[in-house]
């Protein structure tokens, strides 16, 4: 159309009276806290059989319990997510691998019946020695994907500033999750058994900053919704807390009180983050030009 | 459109020919009668909100109890000097008698038009609502159609903000997500959809896709032939779209957008390898990330 002769200039491109085009996700506050819980039982898994491999036993038998913990509560979150929660077998009907739900689902229940055995083995005389140690393998094994496959989850879907972070996103959950299970150790050890987990905690920490920090770059205009609203106050209490807890544990881990502290501020910390990520693919479907533009600008208008 | 085929072909000698819609919008009156019919129908229950107060169009948008969803946009349009998009008003004005009738300050050369377009689910051939549905409960039906399995689904939501128009959602009372059907049951007794059915100006046609496709090519170029410059067709070449050709494609009056339909959607899964190959890279940091932090003391 000519914009010869117009009394009235057209706007860029015009909205159907501002309204989404996608349809946000249904997912209830489950989710996010599960993208928390899965990571840090994943992560925790990975950590205590690296701390079994040189003889930490102490921070071992303390991370597979925070494994167990982690990989346990996951199920329950997700199927209270579910519309009809009484069909949750409906999850393993098949294995899909085009649907990361259902390979999440698949190694979740992989990972949980390990996860079970290595902490039982760790903490009781039960388990027959080769089925702990086949049980510890697995878990590690299984732990590290369980605690990014869930970055596939979410951008695995049309939400722009999930799908659009999908090169970035699942780095950003190894590093948050591996700072939830640095700093979990941290809390449930005593210091003096605790120097790789402190060394986790604050290094993961700097990774999930850097993380965020470049995922936010790459995505330019898009990665507006990560930065206003609630999601922006939650990336902004994420980092308050990230920076904190890692400081805290740098310089008082050593104690008691520090070492609870930091890793207190450092969990809320991953939480947070997890929060934020989320309730930004609410706020980009909200808007009708974070679907828009992205895809003008690919088709050259 | 291999894809399609391979999907169909599954079923061996129960598939049928592929079929779908034309929504030609040019035609579209705004009755409505499409989504009454595929209320009726289907016994999709009522969903009576407020009213919008922007438009005609207080149904708003599809959803779990939308599966037609007919859009009113109100444009204020520009008189071009070749007096393209003319209406009433308009050629009232450019023969100077709106000015004579004092009309002048409210057209100052602008016309009013409204746009109207009937909007269902796309049926289409890559669909990411059933490539990310983990149960099986959304398939592809013996007609290339994409149908949910209400006895199936478990109500997980992925799918909603999957699909790339926002087609899909949850019941909420009832836990589980519903969409058009293409009137599977219909179908499967050789009737068309009941939206095409009701349809008085046959803005909504049913038929086999590819006699469907031909079609909607004639029309746009009769339009164009006429003067009809902004006609176009979306998501009617199953060659130039991100989701491998749709089984429901329109005839647009104006940008997709304008009628709150995406200008190039693409199916999510389109990018699954890469996704898939950062979560595992992703995995394997995370495994040197921990080696680090414990192994990382060692040597003091």
């Amino acid at each position: 159309m000519s914009a010869e002769g117009a009394t009235v200039p057209r706007a860029e491109w015009d909205s159907y009276y501002g309204r989404p085009v996608l349809k946000p996700p249904v997912w209830k506050p489950e989710i996010p806290f599960y993208l928390f819980s899965g990571g840090l039982g994943g992560a925790s898994a990975g950590l205590a059989f690296l701390a079994d491999a040189t003889g930490d036993e102490e921070l071992a038998r303390r991370a597979w319990a925070v494994a167990a913990a982690g990989v346990g509560v996951s199920p329950v979150l997700l199927i209270s997510d579910l519309g009809k929660p009484e069909r949750f077998f409906n999850m393993l009907r098949l294995f899909k691998v085009t649907s990361p739900m259902s390979v999440g689902s698949w190694l979740l229940l992989a990972s949980g019946g390990a996860t079970t055995v290595a902490a039982a083995d760790a903490w009781t005389s039960l388990v027959p020695p080769a089925v702990g140690r086949a049980a510890r393998t697995a878990s590690a094994a299984l732990g590290l994907p369980l605690a990014t496959y869930t970055a596939a989850l979410l951008s695995n879907t049309a939400v722009p500033v999930w799908h659009e972070a999908r090169g970035a996103l699942p780095f950003v959950f190894a590093a948050s999750a591996a700072a939830s299970a640095g700093a979990a150790a941290v809390l449930a050890t005593p210091p003096e058994a605790a120097a790789p987990a402190r060394r986790l905690a604050v290094g993961a920490a700097i990774a999930t900053t850097a993380g965020v920090t470049a995922m936010e770059r790459r995505l330019g205009e898009l990665g507006e919704p990560y930065g206003t609203g609630a999601a922006g106050t939650l990336k902004r209490a994420a980092l308050a807390l990230t920076v904190g807890g890692a400081a805290a544990i740098a310089g008082l881990g050593r104690r008691r009180g520090g070492a609870a502290a930091g890793g207190a501020l450092l969990l809320a910390g991953a939480a947070c983050e997890r929060w934020s990520i989320f309730r930004a693919g609410f706020q980009s479907v909200g808007d009708p030009k974070y679907t828009v533009d992205p895809q003008r600008a690919r088709l050259g208008r | 459109m291999p894809n399609a085929a391979l999907e169909v072909r599954t079923y061996g000698p129960q598939a049928r020919p592929r079929v779908g819609f034309f929504t030609d919008t040019s035609l579209c009156i705004g009755c409505k009668a499409c989504e009454v019919a595929c209320k009726e129908w289907n016994r999709v229950p009522d969903d009576v909100a407020p009213w919008t107060g922007d438009s005609y169009d207080n149904t708003r948008a599809l959803g779990a109890d939308t599966w037609r969803h007919v859009a009113f946009v109100e444009q204020k349009v520009p008189v071009g000097a070749d007096g393209a998009a003319r209406s009433l008003m308009q050629t009232a004005a450019a023969e100077g008698l709106a000015a004579e009738a004092g009309l002048d300050t409210y057209q100052e050369g602008d016309g009013l038009r409204w746009l109207m377009a009937s909007d269902v689910c796309k049926h289409c051939t890559d669909a990411a609502c059933l490539d990310v549905c983990p149960t099986g409960a959304l398939f592809r039906t013996e007609f290339g159609t994409v149908v949910v399995q209400d006895d199936v689904c478990n109500g997980c939501g992925y799918c909603v903000p999957a699909c790339p128009f926002g087609v899909l959602d949850q019941r909420e009372d009832d836990g589980r997500v519903w969409k058009c059907t293409l009137c599977y049951d219909r179908l499967r007794d050789d009737l068309e959809p009941a939206c095409a059915q009701a349809c008085p100006t046959n803005s909504i046609q049913f038929g086999e896709l590819d006699e469907l496709r031909a079609r909607a090519q004639a029309r746009v170029e009769r339009l164009h032939a006429e003067g009809q410059e902004d006609a176009r067709l979306y998501l009617a070449d199953p060659d130039d779209d991100g989701i491998g050709g749709a089984g429901a494609f329109f005839l647009l009056l104006d940008e997709p957008e304008v009628y709150g339909l995406p200008p190039a959607p693409v199916a999510t899964t389109r990018d699954l390898g890469s996704i898939w190959a950062a979560t595992g890279a992703a995995a394997l940091a995370l495994g040197a990330g921990l080696a680090a932090a414990v192994l990382g003391g060692r040597r003091a």
